[in-house]
């Protein structure tokens, strides 16, 4: 009976479906309109190579840190430190290689670990104390404040060495002979192609494809009314070719920013663990009931805890990453950034009381935050009205999760 | 003497439950009147229709009070008329102090400035009244709940109250307190007071009441005057239990194996107020095969022993030794309770016991999830086998697995939690109140459920405010007052008049 299921549910499922997963598609969407909306106003600027890679360099270290910043939200809290934690990273990171001259490398690790070591300092009082961590973090973000102005003494400090401007400036050499490029460069009508970036936009469109196609048959098997085929096919064609097409652009200008491979590597272990572990499990039954989840032999104190040291970890990454990218810490790096994180994990359709939230949301939600700041700048709008816009777009999602929530019932 | 209240014929429904079933009550003018029956007997709905909690139109019958027809709309409307209600639970605002709380709502106040010298100077005489020697600045926290509750009555009082409506005064308060109160009780009455008193210390009610009214499913099967004869405690147990076995329950055969567990002295402390002992030195045990009931009251500690028990989940200054098997194991949290072989399932199904946002599937493994994964990463294939399984095994209704438990019915919730604990492989399940809230039909289901598990030679221990349950399925039942075990019965001996007598004859 469960097998004959689907077939009876296909027809009558579409629309049933669209209202259940509106949220995703809306955020997709939303996504393609507001691309295309600058792509038309800024007379094809938004879309040109130049830009694309400047958008995923803009934007890396605000998704590094929405990785973090969802799963501390997913397990019920909050961290209002992480603008100021990357901040006094990237100013450590300086003092310790430009005025100290400790090898990158190392102080690429040790900075690592004191990240975690904050996130611990932080996470510590919230699980164990049960102190609020808005309260934990609104402190946290005044004393690293603090803290970067402290260790820099009010001035910028840099330029760093070239090796550790790659992590964020470099981009991967294409492995491939460069004759292939040249040998495709006219049939794209460009001067160049980077066949490496090219190859892994159409590998990663395929993987993305069957893998949806798998977990879709599987689906099948087990009976579970799914998405109606159009859809499917609609939804894995348009991110196919958004991949591919992303690529392409980017294999026509320098190739694959480090960067890119960072926060991919990293979105898809933070995908991984949260959907596919044991620990992403109990992070999520933690955050949608922290009682029942205790109840159930889950230690929440302790993953509370690392959820934090997790988020001092990857803040830390983020202010390596935006120390690089700049090529000097200032005391100013990192100011009010958190609320931009916390945004875009929102708009990315986490909830605020814990245990709802997915990884490539608040990824696809700080790309929408990303984009909405570059395609505002091309287009010359004044950063007051910038602010509005945002805000106003940050209210507009929220009110969209809340209003489909009520209409399930 | 006249009649102050009259109720007539009043029913009240709630969807597939009549729990008023056309109930006639009579209170005269300056008379105490108790109020007894078991719990969910229909106590606390009467008063509910009495104080204009459910309004008028959503209940039949009539209440006429003071000569005439009253159709109350909500509370504040009740109050109007001098009938106040004082709950369990209190209602007071622990932060605020108690002349605060006094008047909260309908403060001494001018144009909204509160005029606190007049609100000190009402205070202090309403306090007076109750005979509450504190400062009317001093915080509610800082007192004991058996103050707490003389602030309840003064509060009352300024309201210039007709009908005081009191449901378990004693319930929380020491032996002097309760006295207190019942002096106060009898001071009011000398005033002109009405009340109603609820209760289950039916040694209180001898001593105060002018009349008993014994509610039982719904129904007032008996008034009793003392006025005319004395009233004896035997006479009320004999009408509040006096219903025949109206639940059927599958039969099984009784057959008690090994020693599974055996808990000593255990003994706990509340966990906020230190000085309180909730459970002293229980020491019982569960055989394999055996389903052991645990009978009380609500608030007598059955709740707070099940979950000490599992993991320290309730209680400070836990003390005592817990053996599985003959071994003494370690059970001082949750995950090593679960590995010791216990398993607990809540009587708080929603907020304590599931996750109601996640579909069934998750909730179903949660307390496995290394059951259905290997090195920490899930397969979510088997997860779905598993709970597709316990789906068809426990016969929850629903269409499909990824169904969000919110979405189902209590006795279906009821069946997710229990599919969780069973997937958790426990040797001893503790169950509290298992078949609270859900439909008859459901109820038996859960009673077949738990005598397979007693077949497959698991322990259960069975917590149960309702008798006629504990009575129908388990091999042995403890009683339990006060947080102490104050009898253990046979299912040969047991008798709802044995346990009840129990209970009341603390």
């Amino acid at each position: 009976m469960a097998i004959a299921e689907p077939t009876a549910t296909e027809t009558k499922g579409v629309g049933e479906y669209l209202l259940a997963h509106m949220r995703e598609y809306g955020l997709l969407f939303a996504l393609i309109a507001i691309m295309v909306f600058f792509q038309i106003v800024t007379g094809g600027t938004l879309l040109r190579p130049v830009n694309i890679t400047n958008l995923l360099l803009q934007n890396s270290y605000i998704i590094i840190m929405a990785l973090g910043m969802l799963i501390v939200i997913v397990s019920g809290n909050i961290d209002l430190s992480v603008g100021s934690v990357m901040g006094f990273i990237g100013a450590l990171a300086a003092v310790m290689i430009v005025e100290m001259d400790v090898p990158y490398l190392a102080a690429i690790a040790i900075c690592l670990v004191v990240g975690g070591v904050i996130g611990a300092a932080q996470g510590y009082w919230v699980a164990y104390w049960k102190i609020p961590s808005f309260i934990v973090t609104l402190a946290g973000m005044l004393v690293f404040r603090g803290l970067s102005l402290w260790l820099l003494e009010g001035q910028s400090v840099g330029p760093f060495p070239r090796e550790f401007q790659t992590i964020a400036n470099g981009f991967v050499p294409d492995i491939f002979p460069a004759s292939i490029g040249q040998a495709l460069a006219p049939v794209f009508d460009a001067r160049q192609v980077n066949v490496l970036a090219l190859g892994t936009g159409i590998v990663a469109a395929a993987a993305v494809i069957w893998s949806g196609m798998r977990k879709r048959a599987r689906n099948r098997a087990y009976g579970i009314v799914d998405e109606p085929r159009g859809f499917f096919i609609a939804r894995n064609a348009i991110i196919g070719a958004a991949l591919i097409f992303i690529m392409f652009k980017l294999s026509t200008f320098r190739g694959m920013p480090n960067v890119l491979i960072t926060m991919g590597v990293l979105t898809i272990i933070y995908a991984f663990l949260t959907e596919r572990t044991v620990l992403g499990r109990r992070i999520y039954a933690l955050g949608g009931n922290q009682k029942a989840a205790k109840l159930s032999g889950i230690k929440t104190e302790r993953l509370t805890f690392l959820a934090f040291v997790n988020m001092g970890i990857l803040a830390a990454a983020a202010g390596l990453v935006f120390a690089a990218r700049l090529n000097t810490a200032t005391p100013k790096a990192g100011f009010a950034l958190e609320l931009d994180v916390i945004a875009a994990v929102f708009i990315g359709g986490a909830s605020m009381s814990g245990g709802v939230g997915k990884i490539v949301g608040a990824v696809v939600g700080a790309f929408l935050m990303g984009l909405l700041n570059n395609g505002m700048s091309i287009m010359g709008i004044g950063i007051d009205y910038q602010q509005m816009i945002k805000g106003l777009v940050l209210l507009a999602a929220v009110i969209f999760d809340v209003y489909n929530k009520s209409k399930q019932g | 003497m006249t009649a102050l209240l009259e109720m007539r014929a009043i029913t009240k429904t709630f969807p597939g439950v009549k729990a008023l079933d056309g109930v006639n009550l009579t209170v005269r003018k300056g008379e105490i009147h108790a109020l007894v029956g078991e719990n969910g007997a229909g106590k606390s709905t009467l008063m509910k229709v009495l104080s204009g909690v459910y309004p008028a139109g959503s209940y039949d019958g009539e209440i006429h009070y003071d000569g005439a027809l009253a159709e109350f709309r909500d509370i504040a409307d009740s109050e109007k008329r001098g009938i106040i209600i004082i709950h369990q639970e209190l209602a007071l605002v622990p932060l605020l102090s108690i002349a605060e709380n006094l008047f909260l709502g309908n403060e001494c106040a001018q144009n909204g400035v509160i005029h606190w010298p007049e609100t000190f100077r009402k205070t202090e005489s309403l306090l007076r009244k109750v005979g509450l020697r504190e400062a009317p600045t001093t915080l509610v926290d800082k007192l004991g709940v058996g103050k707490q509750q003389l602030v309840e009555i003064a509060k009352a009082l300024s309201k210039e109250v007709r009908l005081l409506i009191l449901d378990e005064p004693t319930a929380a308060l020491s032996e002097s307190d309760s006295q207190a109160l019942l002096d106060l009780l009898l001071e009011l009455k000398d005033q002109g007071v009405t009340s109603i008193i609820i209760s289950h210390k039916l040694n209180e009610v001898r001593r105060v009441a002018d009349t008993v009214t014994v509610i039982r499913d719904g129904a007032a099967v008996s008034t009793m005057d003392a006025r005319s004869q004395p009233i004896t405690e035997d006479a009320i147990v004999r009408d509040m239990v006096g219903r025949d076995m109206a639940h059927r329950y599958p039969e099984r055969t009784r057959r008690a194996g090994e020693m599974l567990l055996e808990v000593e002295d255990w003994s706990v402390w509340h966990p906020e107020h230190v000085d309180r002992q909730v459970i002293r030195s229980a020491r019982f045990n569960v055989r394999a095969g055996e389903v052991v009931g645990i009978a009380g009251l609500m608030g007598s500690g059955r709740t707070e022993l099940a979950m000490s028990l599992f993991g320290q989940s309730y209680g400070k200054n836990i003390s005592g030794r817990v053996r599985i098997n003959g071994k003494e194991v370690d059970v001082s949290r949750v995950d090593r309770a679960i590995d010791a072989g216990l398993a607990y399932v809540t009587e708080d199904r929603k907020s304590l016991g599931l996750i109601l946002e996640e579909p069934i599937r998750r909730n179903i493994t949660l307390a496995n999830l290394e059951g259905v994964s290997a090195g920490g990463v899930l397969n979510e294939n088997e997860e779905t086998e598993v709970s597709e399984r316990y789906r068809r095994a426990m016969n929850i209704r629903t269409p499909s697995v990824f169904q969000k438990v919110m979405n189902l019915s209590g006795g279906n919730q009821q069946k997710v939690v229990l599919s969780k604990w069973l997937f958790a492989e426990p040797d001893i399940l503790i169950l509290d109140e298992p078949t609270r809230g859900i439909d008859v039909g459901a109820k038996f289901e859960i009673y077949g459920i738990i005598n397979d598990l007693s077949s497959q030679g698991k322990g259960v221990l069975m917590i149960s405010s309702e008798m006629p349950e504990l009575l129908g399925m388990c091999d042995r039942i403890y009683v339990m007052n006060e947080g102490a075990l104050v009898g253990e019965l046979t299912a040969e001996d047991a008798s709802q008049e044995r346990i009840m007598s129990l209970i009341v004859t603390e």
